[in-house]
This record gives C-alpha cells, structure tokens and sequence, in this order.
C-alpha cells in the first residue's frame, strides 16, 4: 500500500492513495446509478441499496487509506474513535428509522436532513483555523459550507418542529424585513472573512459570529412559512444540506463528496421547483410572502351550508358507479388512512369503482399523500395524480374531500383576487355530487374562503375525518 | 476581467465538475412520479450524508493527546454525519418496502 506509484505537481503518491481516490470513483458512480433507479417504481429499493453500499465503501477506505498532509495515516486509537460515533450515530439512525411510525414521515425527514447540514456545519468550523491566510478559494468554500450548513441546520429544526406540531407559525409584517437585514448581515460577514488578510486562527471571532448569524438567519427564515408551503420548504432545505457538503468537498479536494453534494442539490432543486409549480407561485414568493391577509377574497354570496347525514351519505355512495377521494393534510392529522382504505375496499365491494386524487402539494412533503396510504396498503394503480384524474371529474359520482382545502378551492380558477388563483387543482367541483369531511367551518391554511363548501352540489360532513369515516363504513355495513 | 478569466482558468476543474453535477443531477430525477418524490427526497438527502467522509477525515487525524472544544466538535459532527447517512437510507428502504408488498 506504502509503495509510491510516482510523482504528480511534486507530490508523491502511493497504491494507497490511487485505490483511495478510485473508491471515490465508485461511490460517486453509486450514487449516480442509486440516485437514477430511485426515480422509477420498480428499481428504486435496489437504488437506494446501491447507494447506501457507495457510502459504506466510501466511508471504509476513508478510515483504511486517508493519509493527512504530512502523509500519515489514521492512527489506530483515531479509528476507535471513528468507529465508536459511527457506531453510536448508526444506532440511534436506525432505531429511529426502523420505529418512528410512517405519519411522523415528514418530521423525521427534515430531522435527519438537519443532522447532515449540522455535520457540514461544523465540519466548515473545524477546518476554518488551518485554512492559510488569503487564500481565497478555501476559505471561500468553507464560509459557504458553514453558512449553507448552518441554514439546514436549524430551517431544518424549524420545520422539524412546525411539522411535529411542536412550533407554530409566526408571521409578522416586519420579519420580511428582519430576514432581509440577517441575509444581507450574514452574507456581509462571509464576504468580510474571505477577504480579510488576517490569518483564520486569529479570526476565530468572526467565524464564530458568523455561524450565530447562519443559525438565526436559519430559524427566521423557516418560522414565518406556513403548512402548505412546507412541501416547498423541506425539499428546498435538503437541497441546500446537499451543496454544503459539496462545499466541504472542495475543502478536502474529494470527488465523492462533491459530486455527491452537487447532485443532492441539483435534484433537491429540482424537486423544489416542481413544488412551487404545483402551487403556481414563484420560490421567491415562497420564501417572502407567507400567504394569508394578502389577497382580499371576492365579495360573493356566500349560499348556504348544506349538511349530510350518515345514512344519507352511505346510500349516495352505494349507489354510485365512481367514487373518488381527495386526500389532504387532515388525513394525515387524523391518521384516517387505513379507515379510508377500509371503505375503498367496502366499496369496491359492492361494485363502486373507487380512485385516490392526489394533488402534488397535498400533505407537508413531496409525496406525503402517497406515503401515507402506500401504508394502508391502498394499491399503487388507486392513487391517481392530479393532471389524469382531473378530465375524468365530471363523470365521478361522488368526490369526497377529506381534510383538503387549498387544494379544491374552485378560487384558483374564477377569482383574480385570490392569493391561490391560477394554482392547479384537483376539480372536485365538476363531481356531480360532493361529500366534504371536515372538522368545522375554518378556513383553510391560506385563510380564504372556498366556495366549494357552498356549491350546490356540496354536502358537509362535520367530525374528525378518523371516526366520521368509520361511522360511514359501520352504516355502509349494516344497509 | 482579467481576474475572471484567472479565476475561470485556476479552478476550472472545480466548475467543471460543479457544472457536470448540476446537469447530472437535472437529467437523473426529471420525470419522477409523484408517488416517489418522497423516497427520492428521503433517499438524496441519506446521499447528502457524504459530509461523513470530512467527518472522518476530522477525527481520524484529530490530537488526541489533550481534550478539546475541536474534539468533541468533531466526534459530534461524525454522529450527526452517521446519523443521516444510515437513518436516512434506512428510513427510504422501509417507506420502498411498504410500496413494494402491496404490489404482490
């Protein structure tokens, strides 16, 4: 391993050193190939094994070949160290992992991506005091590492909280302009630190305040961002966990770490980008304008609200030919996805065909619909996106919106002055019949009305959707 | 100019690879479908959890001859690092295996 292979810029390299950096080749193509069968149903388990096993080879010629500057390798008493965090972090991963229940999803996403952009933090502030004075290009990606970590460090634990329920909105006119003055702070004391000519070890202070600052910056920017964008926000933070360890890369000079980061983050966008569309506002929009109080809704008739009772809503059902479902975040509040399955399958029994609508923002996450029923066991083939199902509404019997708002809201189409107008959304309003579960009369997320409630064709059913719709299965039974 | 030029010409392997990355990264996810945006986040954020390797790095070389603010810093990062790294692809391999069973 010790043999020195030759010489490059000056620098002898040993077998070591080559099969090192050729592992990284590996991993990175590991993540690549993991990261592309991901995407597609059926290879995305092996893809995320594939994946997994770049990061474990990864990780283990690390610890066997890395050599430091002076060329020496990790020192045993060193490798107990490593092995014994690994050790610990890899426990309680997979613990968590393994138990958390598949409703608490979202949180422990977020969760797990604030842990990276924690270690991307502190690695950035680790390395800082052994960067050389002046030279730009490494203090230049450790300052980004350790902001950008820093921000998903605690946007994340933010949004961890908001999702647990643990943090509530807080929104005030003047947080726009606090964010902004922290932005521009934190980017002004990055700027300060590369330029500055004073050697780093000396300069402790400022990376140390500049990593307070992140933090703040972090929290502010996540805790005016409300529910429905959330979806938005926790791909947009995973986003940035990915580009920070890039940053850390360059500190190391290491592919896998950069390639690997890079394309977090480029797909984190991606994905981030996609959300934004489904909700037709910008990312900008996102981020500064928290909904709600900005667009003065349409002076209308409001009409009447019309109830529907039990039995009355389990013979409409029976009867029909199309049922569809509208799942939003109420169902996963209200944990009512295996009962939702329980009356498909009631249903379906009795010849009704039944379909799930899912509207790419449903939920707090990407996909958190999807996830949710995939664990009430509701066939793949049910689960209908948005831009399918929609030309089939008019012909659907019975739509029933359960614990959706925004996202039925007929404003998007018919009302200029709506914050979510000219937002996609499921078209429950063309069903010839609508059941509404809802727990009372509130206003959605985004605080508008939706006149959806009052269509003519629209019966409410009022209850925690978890035992309204059990009632429903108990009275379809019993007919 | 001049100096953009210098910067371009210095570290151009470095914007390449960035560049390569970023199309890579576009190309590999475009057209997923929506039932996967949840394990593709969950799985790319575990892929994120590369950070490990600095954290090697770190404590791998880190003195241990006296106790340290840097140390401890260090150690902590490391379990953070692992934390996300195996969480997260252990988490994505089970929501994968609740979308596989149902397919029997």
């Amino acid at each position: 391993m010790d043999k020195v292979l030759g010489t490059l810029n000056g620098m002898s390299y040993t077998v070591g050193d080559t099969l090192l950096e050729l592992s990284y080749l590996i991993a990175a193509l590991l993540f690549v190939v993991g990261l592309k069968l991901l995407s597609h149903p059926e290879t995305a388990r092996r893809g995320n094994l594939w994946a997994a096993g770049g990061m474990g080879l990864a990780m283990i010629t690390t610890l066997l070949l890395h050599k430091n500057n002076s060329g020496q390798g990790i020192p045993l008493s060193n490798v107990w160290i490593v092995l014994a965090a690994i050790g610990v972090g890899a426990a309680i991963g997979w613990m968590v992992a393994r138990k958390v229940k598949m409703t608490a999803m979202p949180q422990l996403v977020s969760l797990y991506n604030a842990t990276g952009g924690g270690a991307s933090m502190l690695v950035a502030l680790l390395e800082y005091p052994a960067a050389v004075a002046g030279d730009i290009q490494s203090i230049l990606v450790t300052v980004l590492g350790l902001i950008i970590g820093a921000v998903a460090f605690s946007g994340s634990l933010v949004a961890f909280g908001k999702l647990d329920g643990r943090v509530g909105d807080i929104t005030k006119p003047f947080m726009t302009y606090l964010n902004l003055v922290l932005l521009i702070a934190t980017l002004g004391m990055g700027v300060f630190i590369i330029v500055s000519p004073t050697p780093p070890a000396e300069m402790l202070w400022a990376i140390y305040t500049l990593t307070a600052l992140a933090l703040v910056y972090g929290v502010m920017f996540v805790m005016p961002i409300g529910g429905a964008d959330m979806p938005v926000v926790i791909s947009l933070l995973n986003s940035f966990t990915g580009i920070a360890a890039a940053m850390a890369g360059f500190i190391y000079n290491n592919d896998a770490m950069i390639l690997g980061g890079i394309l977090v983050g480029a797909a984190g966008m991606i994905l981030t980008l996609l959300m934004c569309k489904a909700m037709n506002r910008s990312l900008i929009n996102v981020i500064i304008g928290a909904f709600g109080g900005g667009g003065v809704a349409m002076d209308r008739e409001h009409g009447n609200i019309k109830e529907i009772t039990l039995s009355d809503a389990a013979v409409l059902l029976s009867y029909s030919q199309k049922v569809v479902v509208i799942p939003g975040y109420g169902l996963a509040v209200a944990q009512a996805q295996h009962i939702a399955h329980e009356l498909d399958n009631l249903l379906e029994s009795k010849g009704v065909e039944v379909k799930y609508a899912i509207h790419p923002v449903a939920g707090r996450m990407p996909g958190h619909m999807n996830v949710l029923l995939a664990e009430a066991d509701v066939p793949y083939e049910k689960l209908v996106e948005m831009d399918d199902i929609n030309p089939d509404m008019p012909n659907v019997d019975v739509a029933i919106v359960v614990g959706a708002n925004d996202v039925v809201n007929p404003a998007a189409y018919d009302d200029p002055s709506s914050p979510i107008y000219g937002m996609p959304i499921i078209d429950a309003h063309l069903a010839k019949n609508i059941i509404i579960m809802k727990r009372g009369m509130g206003k959605g997320y985004a605080g508008i009305e939706n006149f959806l409630f009052f269509n003519d064709k629209t019966r409410m059913l009022f209850g925690d959707a978890k035992s309204s719709i059990q009632k429903l299965v108990t009275e379809i039974k019993s007919m | 100019m001049e100096q953009v030029l210098q910067f371009f010409f210095e570290f151009k392997d470095a914007i390449f690879i960035i560049a390569l990355s970023i199309f890579l990264g576009i190309e590999v996810i475009s057209n997923v479908p929506a039932v996967l945006h949840t394990p593709l986040m969950s799985g790319a954020n575990a892929i994120s959890g590369v950070i490990i390797i600095g954290g090697i790095i770190l404590v791998g070389h880190a003195n241990l001859t006296s106790f340290s603010l840097e140390l401890v810093l260090g150690i902590l990062a490391l379990i953070f690092g692992t934390l996300n790294v195996v969480g997260g692809f252990a988490v994505t391999d089970r929501m994968l295996e609740m979308f596989k069973k149902k397919k029997k």
